[in-house]
């Protein structure tokens, strides 16, 4: 049965931030499909009284100290940016 | 006998008694990649001025006798993954998206090894944002097996071990969030370990799955290991998975006695998949460990099968968030548009290769509304599971052994048309990062003239008894010494 339509595949792309030709979506709606299909072997296990695992270890919330320390400077946090204008980060209109 | 067949241990001495400077060291480092790595295909970028310069201060301490005797990786030369951040030079994870990108900080793990005066020659090759099992997914370029040339080194920590395994450096840092240290290790016959969940800081590895990397060494020996991971073990502040536990002293493990220790060898580990040649290898490795003293007996991790897509659903799923501030805002290569929505699908569509973006798309499908328990959630529980599995045997083993790949290195090309079947590489590996454990690779001969590594997996912590009874066969044999000819 197929899963995965390619509706799908576009919906998935969209909240991703990607996008794909026709091609492309046709060949992740069949490779999708089938690692979903692998990982369908995982309802083989009845799981309903399994606590699910996030984190292996035993480590609670860790606190600290709120105390002011230095951070990166303006300039060295700007150093890669692609596009910057008065000390920040420049992008693209966002409204219309 | 090349400079870098010795030990870690045994060029610290010869730095102290002059028979070396650390300048012939660094030397020999960029000799050997000038002659191999056209082949190999190890490095990314190299650090070649800025280390000459480096070494030149070190020799200057060490002939005024400021060198601390005891600091063993004192000058000597060392690869880093191009997925931890070196200040000011280039990293890239193996990615057009980061193919602009300079590091304004350094890891904790290089920090530590910068602070031990070692000297970065270079950023090795890597698959990209360590999403694979041979190197091919790098965007860069190819990486080579250096014991045969048309077959994959392993990934994703793949130019880490064939930069030891070539003799360019004598060690590297590495990567595993499902085997990236172990298999590529075991693909170039030397030592990878991964340490167990939070005994490293993960702070300036660029994230691929945060639940499950962990950073480790790759070295020739497991001495050689040991004295790294003192170097790079330990707590972080600035990662809050890292385990505030103190660091014991690895070295004084490698006892090479191993008598009375119990081993359990997971029938799972030695059925259908694995090659003959890899199982006849560690069914020799078995017998000699009995021969040194230890009790083998057959155990069960009942939910091992189940390890491998709960892996994929968790990896991805958790690489689908983490690479999600790739967007060309703030730092990376952009692809601008008019507008900012089709800044980000184009820039994170061009700069993404085709693994990782089937890796964000199967992950962030497994995370969206609808799909989350189903799929999320169930990998989860089957953690659980497999965590469990493991404890349940550590409670009467010491260790647990078994092949670290199913396969010899397999042909370049051989596995890219099928992901399910690349992903099957990680079979024997990626269930001790579900379960945290830490489990190294050692060579332990060679089946069909390639690499076979043995895997040792220990107790949460306990990298103490990994390393004694990796030492111990190691020593008990030669396959350490085994090299690669090129």
């Amino acid at each position: 049965m197929e899963r995965i339509t390619k509706n799908q595949v576009k919906h998935v792309a969209h909240l991703a931030r990607l996008e794909f030709t026709e091609e492309e979506i046709e060949k992740f709606a069949f490779e999708l499909d089938e690692i979903i299909n692998f990982a369908e072997q995982l309802n083989e296990l009845e799981t309903d009284n399994v606590e699910p695992t996030s984190h292996v270890l035993d480590v609670q919330n860790v606190l600290r100290e709120d105390e002011v320390k230095p951070s990166l400077p303006r300039e060295e946090t700007l150093r890669n940016a692609p596009d910057q204008k008065d000390g920040q980060f420049k992008v693209p209109s966002v409204l219309e | 006998m090349e400079l870098f067949d010795h030990t870690l241990s045994d060029l610290h001495e010869l730095l102290h008694k002059q028979e070396v400077t650390v300048t012939d060291l660094v030397k020999e480092s960029f000799k050997r990649i000038k002659e191999v790595d056209d082949k190999v295909g190890a490095f990314l970028l190299l650090n070649e001025e800025n280390a000459m310069a480096q070494a030149k201060k070190l020799d200057e301490q060490l002939s005024e006798g400021k060198a601390d005797p005891s600091e063993i990786l004192f000058g000597l030369p060392v690869g880093i993954k191009d997925n931890m951040m070196t200040l000011g030079m280039k990293t890239t994870a193996a990615s057009q998206i980061l193919d602009n990108f300079e590091p304004v900080y350094n890891a904790t793990a290089v920090e530590k090894l910068i602070d031990a005066n070692t000297i970065t020659v270079g950023k090795l090759n890597m698959d990209e944002f360590a999403m694979g099992s041979s190197n091919e997914n790098s965007s860069y370029k190819l990486c080579r097996n250096p014991w045969d040339l048309s077959r994959v080194p392993g990934g994703s920590s793949g130019g880490s071990a064939a930069a030891v395994a070539s003799g360019q450096v004598p060690f590297t840092l590495g990567s595993d969030t499902g085997g990236s240290i172990r298999e590529p290790a075991a693909f170039c016959g030397v030592v990878g370990l991964k340490p167990t969940y939070g005994r490293v800081s993960r702070y300036g590895l660029i994230a691929f799955a945060s639940s499950l990397d962990q950073i480790g060494p790759i070295t020739r020996t497991v001495e050689d290991n040991a004295y790294v991971m003192q170097k790079i073990a330990g707590h972080d502040h600035r990662d809050s998975t890292s385990v505030d536990k103190p660091v014991p002293d690895y070295l004084k493990a490698l006892t090479g006695d191993i008598k009375g220790m119990k081993i359990g060898v997971p029938k799972e580990f030695l059925a259908a998949g694995v090659e003959d040649g890899v199982k006849a290898r560690i069914k020799e490795a078995l017998a000699k460990l009995e021969e040194l003293g230890a009790t083998c007996e057959e155990v069960s991790l009942p939910h091992s099968k189940y390890a491998l897509p709960a892996y994929y659903i968790l990896s991805s799923s958790e690489a689908s968030a983490n690479l999600a501030r790739f967007d060309g805002i703030r730092y990376g290569v952009r692809k601008e548009e008019n507008e900012l929505l089709q800044t980000y699908k184009k820039t994170r569509s061009e700069g993404f290769g085709d693994e990782v973006k089937r890796r964000i798309m199967l992950g962030t499908f497994a995370l969206s509304s609808g799909y989350y328990d189903a799929y999320y959630t169930k990998a989860q529980k089957v953690r659980t599971l497999v965590k469990e599995d493991f404890e349940d045997l550590f409670l009467q083993y010491d260790v647990l052994i078994g092949p670290t790949t199913p396969t010899v290195p397999f042909k370049i090309g051989e596995n890219v048309e099928d992901p399910l079947t690349m992903y099957v590489n990680d079979i024997l590996t990626n269930l001790m990062n579900l379960a945290g454990v830490p489990a190294i690779s050692v060579p332990c001969g060679q089946a069909d003239g390639l690499p076979v590594g043995l895997q040792i997996i220990g107790k949460h912590f306990d990298e103490e008894t990994v390393y004694k009874v990796a030492h111990a066969f190691e020593q008990a044999t030669d396959h350490h010494k085994m090299k690669p000819e090129l």
